[in-house]
């Protein structure tokens, strides 16, 4: 594996497969996301196949998981997003197993691509967009307007309302992307000055535990970010849906 | 958050040192580049692979949302669901039973203040048909006592009057005898009867 930053985030495919002139190959990434997949679904699956009414450790933890998101989008979307809520945990198991998974050593991470991270932020926005209008017509475009306001300043407030609803993707992919991505070249930036300084002699091996001593820190930092990325994302999504379940509750 | 973003603006600065030897790799994984179709665009941001990167996640994503909307929500909110029943079902017997526990004892109580009751009924009933019937034998007794006794009286009185009588014809017959031993004639009955009429009343 090269020392250099960035080839990390470099794709390589490994099943090309090109249909139509469009570049459909089986890739590192595309394997990372079939191991997420896998990885959470098979332990979800596992876990809770004993249906204990006193539950194990893994039952547990997979039922920590689900009252945790259960919570989180009954507070944000009231009862009523709770039909919402498989689309909310798959997003929140998803993004935190990719982010789990790419902290291992020579393993991809499927949420440092732009085009993943938007396309879950696109699904999020979409959902918002088109149960709104199907749940309540155009009275769902009351999102843009918040009550209380003064006549005058109604234009101007709705048009902030609407850059501000237009930037949500972007707020929301950027974030969890940027995360990621930024955790991941800090890691090999600081393991890199390990291996170059430990190639210098002596002194150099002396020199190179202070970065060291920074990547096992920062290690420890990305476990958290993961895990809060991905509670970001999902607290995001449940105030998003709440949007499209109360267009008027502002 | 804050420390990572400015993790990731020292990190292409901080990336310069290591260039050198990394220069010499890259030369290595040129091949690999080029195989992705040589644009050196940041890997991330590299659209000649959005399309697959696309339709692989729509693929996993996809599959995945089924799988947690038809197995595993399901699955562990029905067995939340079962905890929560069983938990409530439980409590609810526990109130039952204590709500049982306790009419039993109201019950018990309530039979237990009955019997008390009806033994001090019974006790009553029997002390007062005790006294009762002791009244009853007394005054039976007292009457048959009396009866006895006036009886008695009676056979007294005509004894008495019995025996009175016949003291006129003892002494009839005494002083005929008398009068027939001292005179040797006969004395009349008349006679004698006047006699001892006339002793009588002057006795």
């Amino acid at each position: 594996m090269a020392n250099d930053p960035i080839s990390q985030f470099q794709i390589s495919k490994i099943v090309p497969i090109e249909i139509g002139g469009i570049d459909l190959s089986f890739t590192n990434a595309s394997l990372f996301m079939v191991a997420t997949v896998a990885c959470a679904s098979g332990f979800l699956y596992f876990a809770t196949g004993q249906r204990g009414l006193i539950p194990g450790r893994a039952q547990s933890v997979a039922e920590m998981s689900y009252e945790f998101i259960a919570n989180m989008l009954r507070e944000g979307a009231g009862s009523h997003g709770m039909k919402f809520f498989p689309l909310v945990f798959s997003l929140f198991m998803f993004v935190l197993t990719a982010n789990m998974l790419g902290l291992f050593p020579y393993f991809y991470t499927v949420t440092t691509q732009i085009i993943v991270t938007f396309a879950l932020a696109i699904l999020v926005i979409g959902t918002v967009i088109g149960y709104g209008f199907y749940k309540h017509g155009f009275q769902f475009l009351k999102v843009f307007v918040p009550s209380g306001i003064p006549g005058i300043l109604l234009p101007l407030v709705v048009l902030i309302e609407v850059i501000s609803f237009l930037s949500r993707p972007i707020s929301l992919s950027v974030r969890l992307f940027a995360n990621m991505l930024a955790g991941h070249i800090t890691l090999k930036v600081f393991a890199g000055f390990v291996v170059s300084l430990a190639a210098l002699g002596p002194i150099g091996i002396g020199g190179a535990i202070l970065p060291l001593i920074m990547t096992v820190a920062i290690t420890g930092l990305e476990f958290l970010v993961a895990f809060l990325q991905a509670y970001v994302f999902a607290v995001l999504t449940c105030m998003y849906l709440n949007d499209a379940v109360h267009p008027g509750g502002h | 958050m804050i420390v990572t973003s400015a993790y990731a603006q020292t990190a292409p600065a901080a990336s310069e040192t290591p260039a050198a030897p990394a220069g010499e790799v890259h030369t290595e994984t040129g091949v690999a580049h080029e195989a992705d179709h040589g644009s050196g665009a940041f890997p991330p941001f590299d659209s000649t692979h959005f399309s697959s990167q696309l339709i692989w996640l729509v693929i996993t994503f996809g599959l995945f949302y089924l799988l947690m909307k038809k197995i595993i929500v399901p699955r562990v909110g029905g067995i939340l669901e079962d905890r929560q029943g069983r938990i409530a079902a439980d409590l609810e017997e526990a109130s039952r039973l204590k709500a049982e526990s306790d009419a039993a004892v109201e019950t018990y109580e309530k039979e237990l203040a009955a019997a008390r009751s009806k033994a001090n009924g019974i006790a009553e009933a029997a002390r007062n048909d005790a006294k009762a019937k002791a009244a009853a034998d007394r005054t039976a007794i007292e009457a048959e006592l009396a009866a006895k006794l006036a009886a008695a009286e009676t056979r007294i009185g005509e004894i008495k009057a019995k025996a009175f009588a016949e003291v006129g014809t003892i002494a009839e017959e005494t002083a005929t005898a008398i009068v027939d031993q001292l005179i040797g004639g006969k004395a009349t009955g008349d006679d004698i009867k006047a006699a001892v009429a006339a002793a009588k009343t002057g006795a």
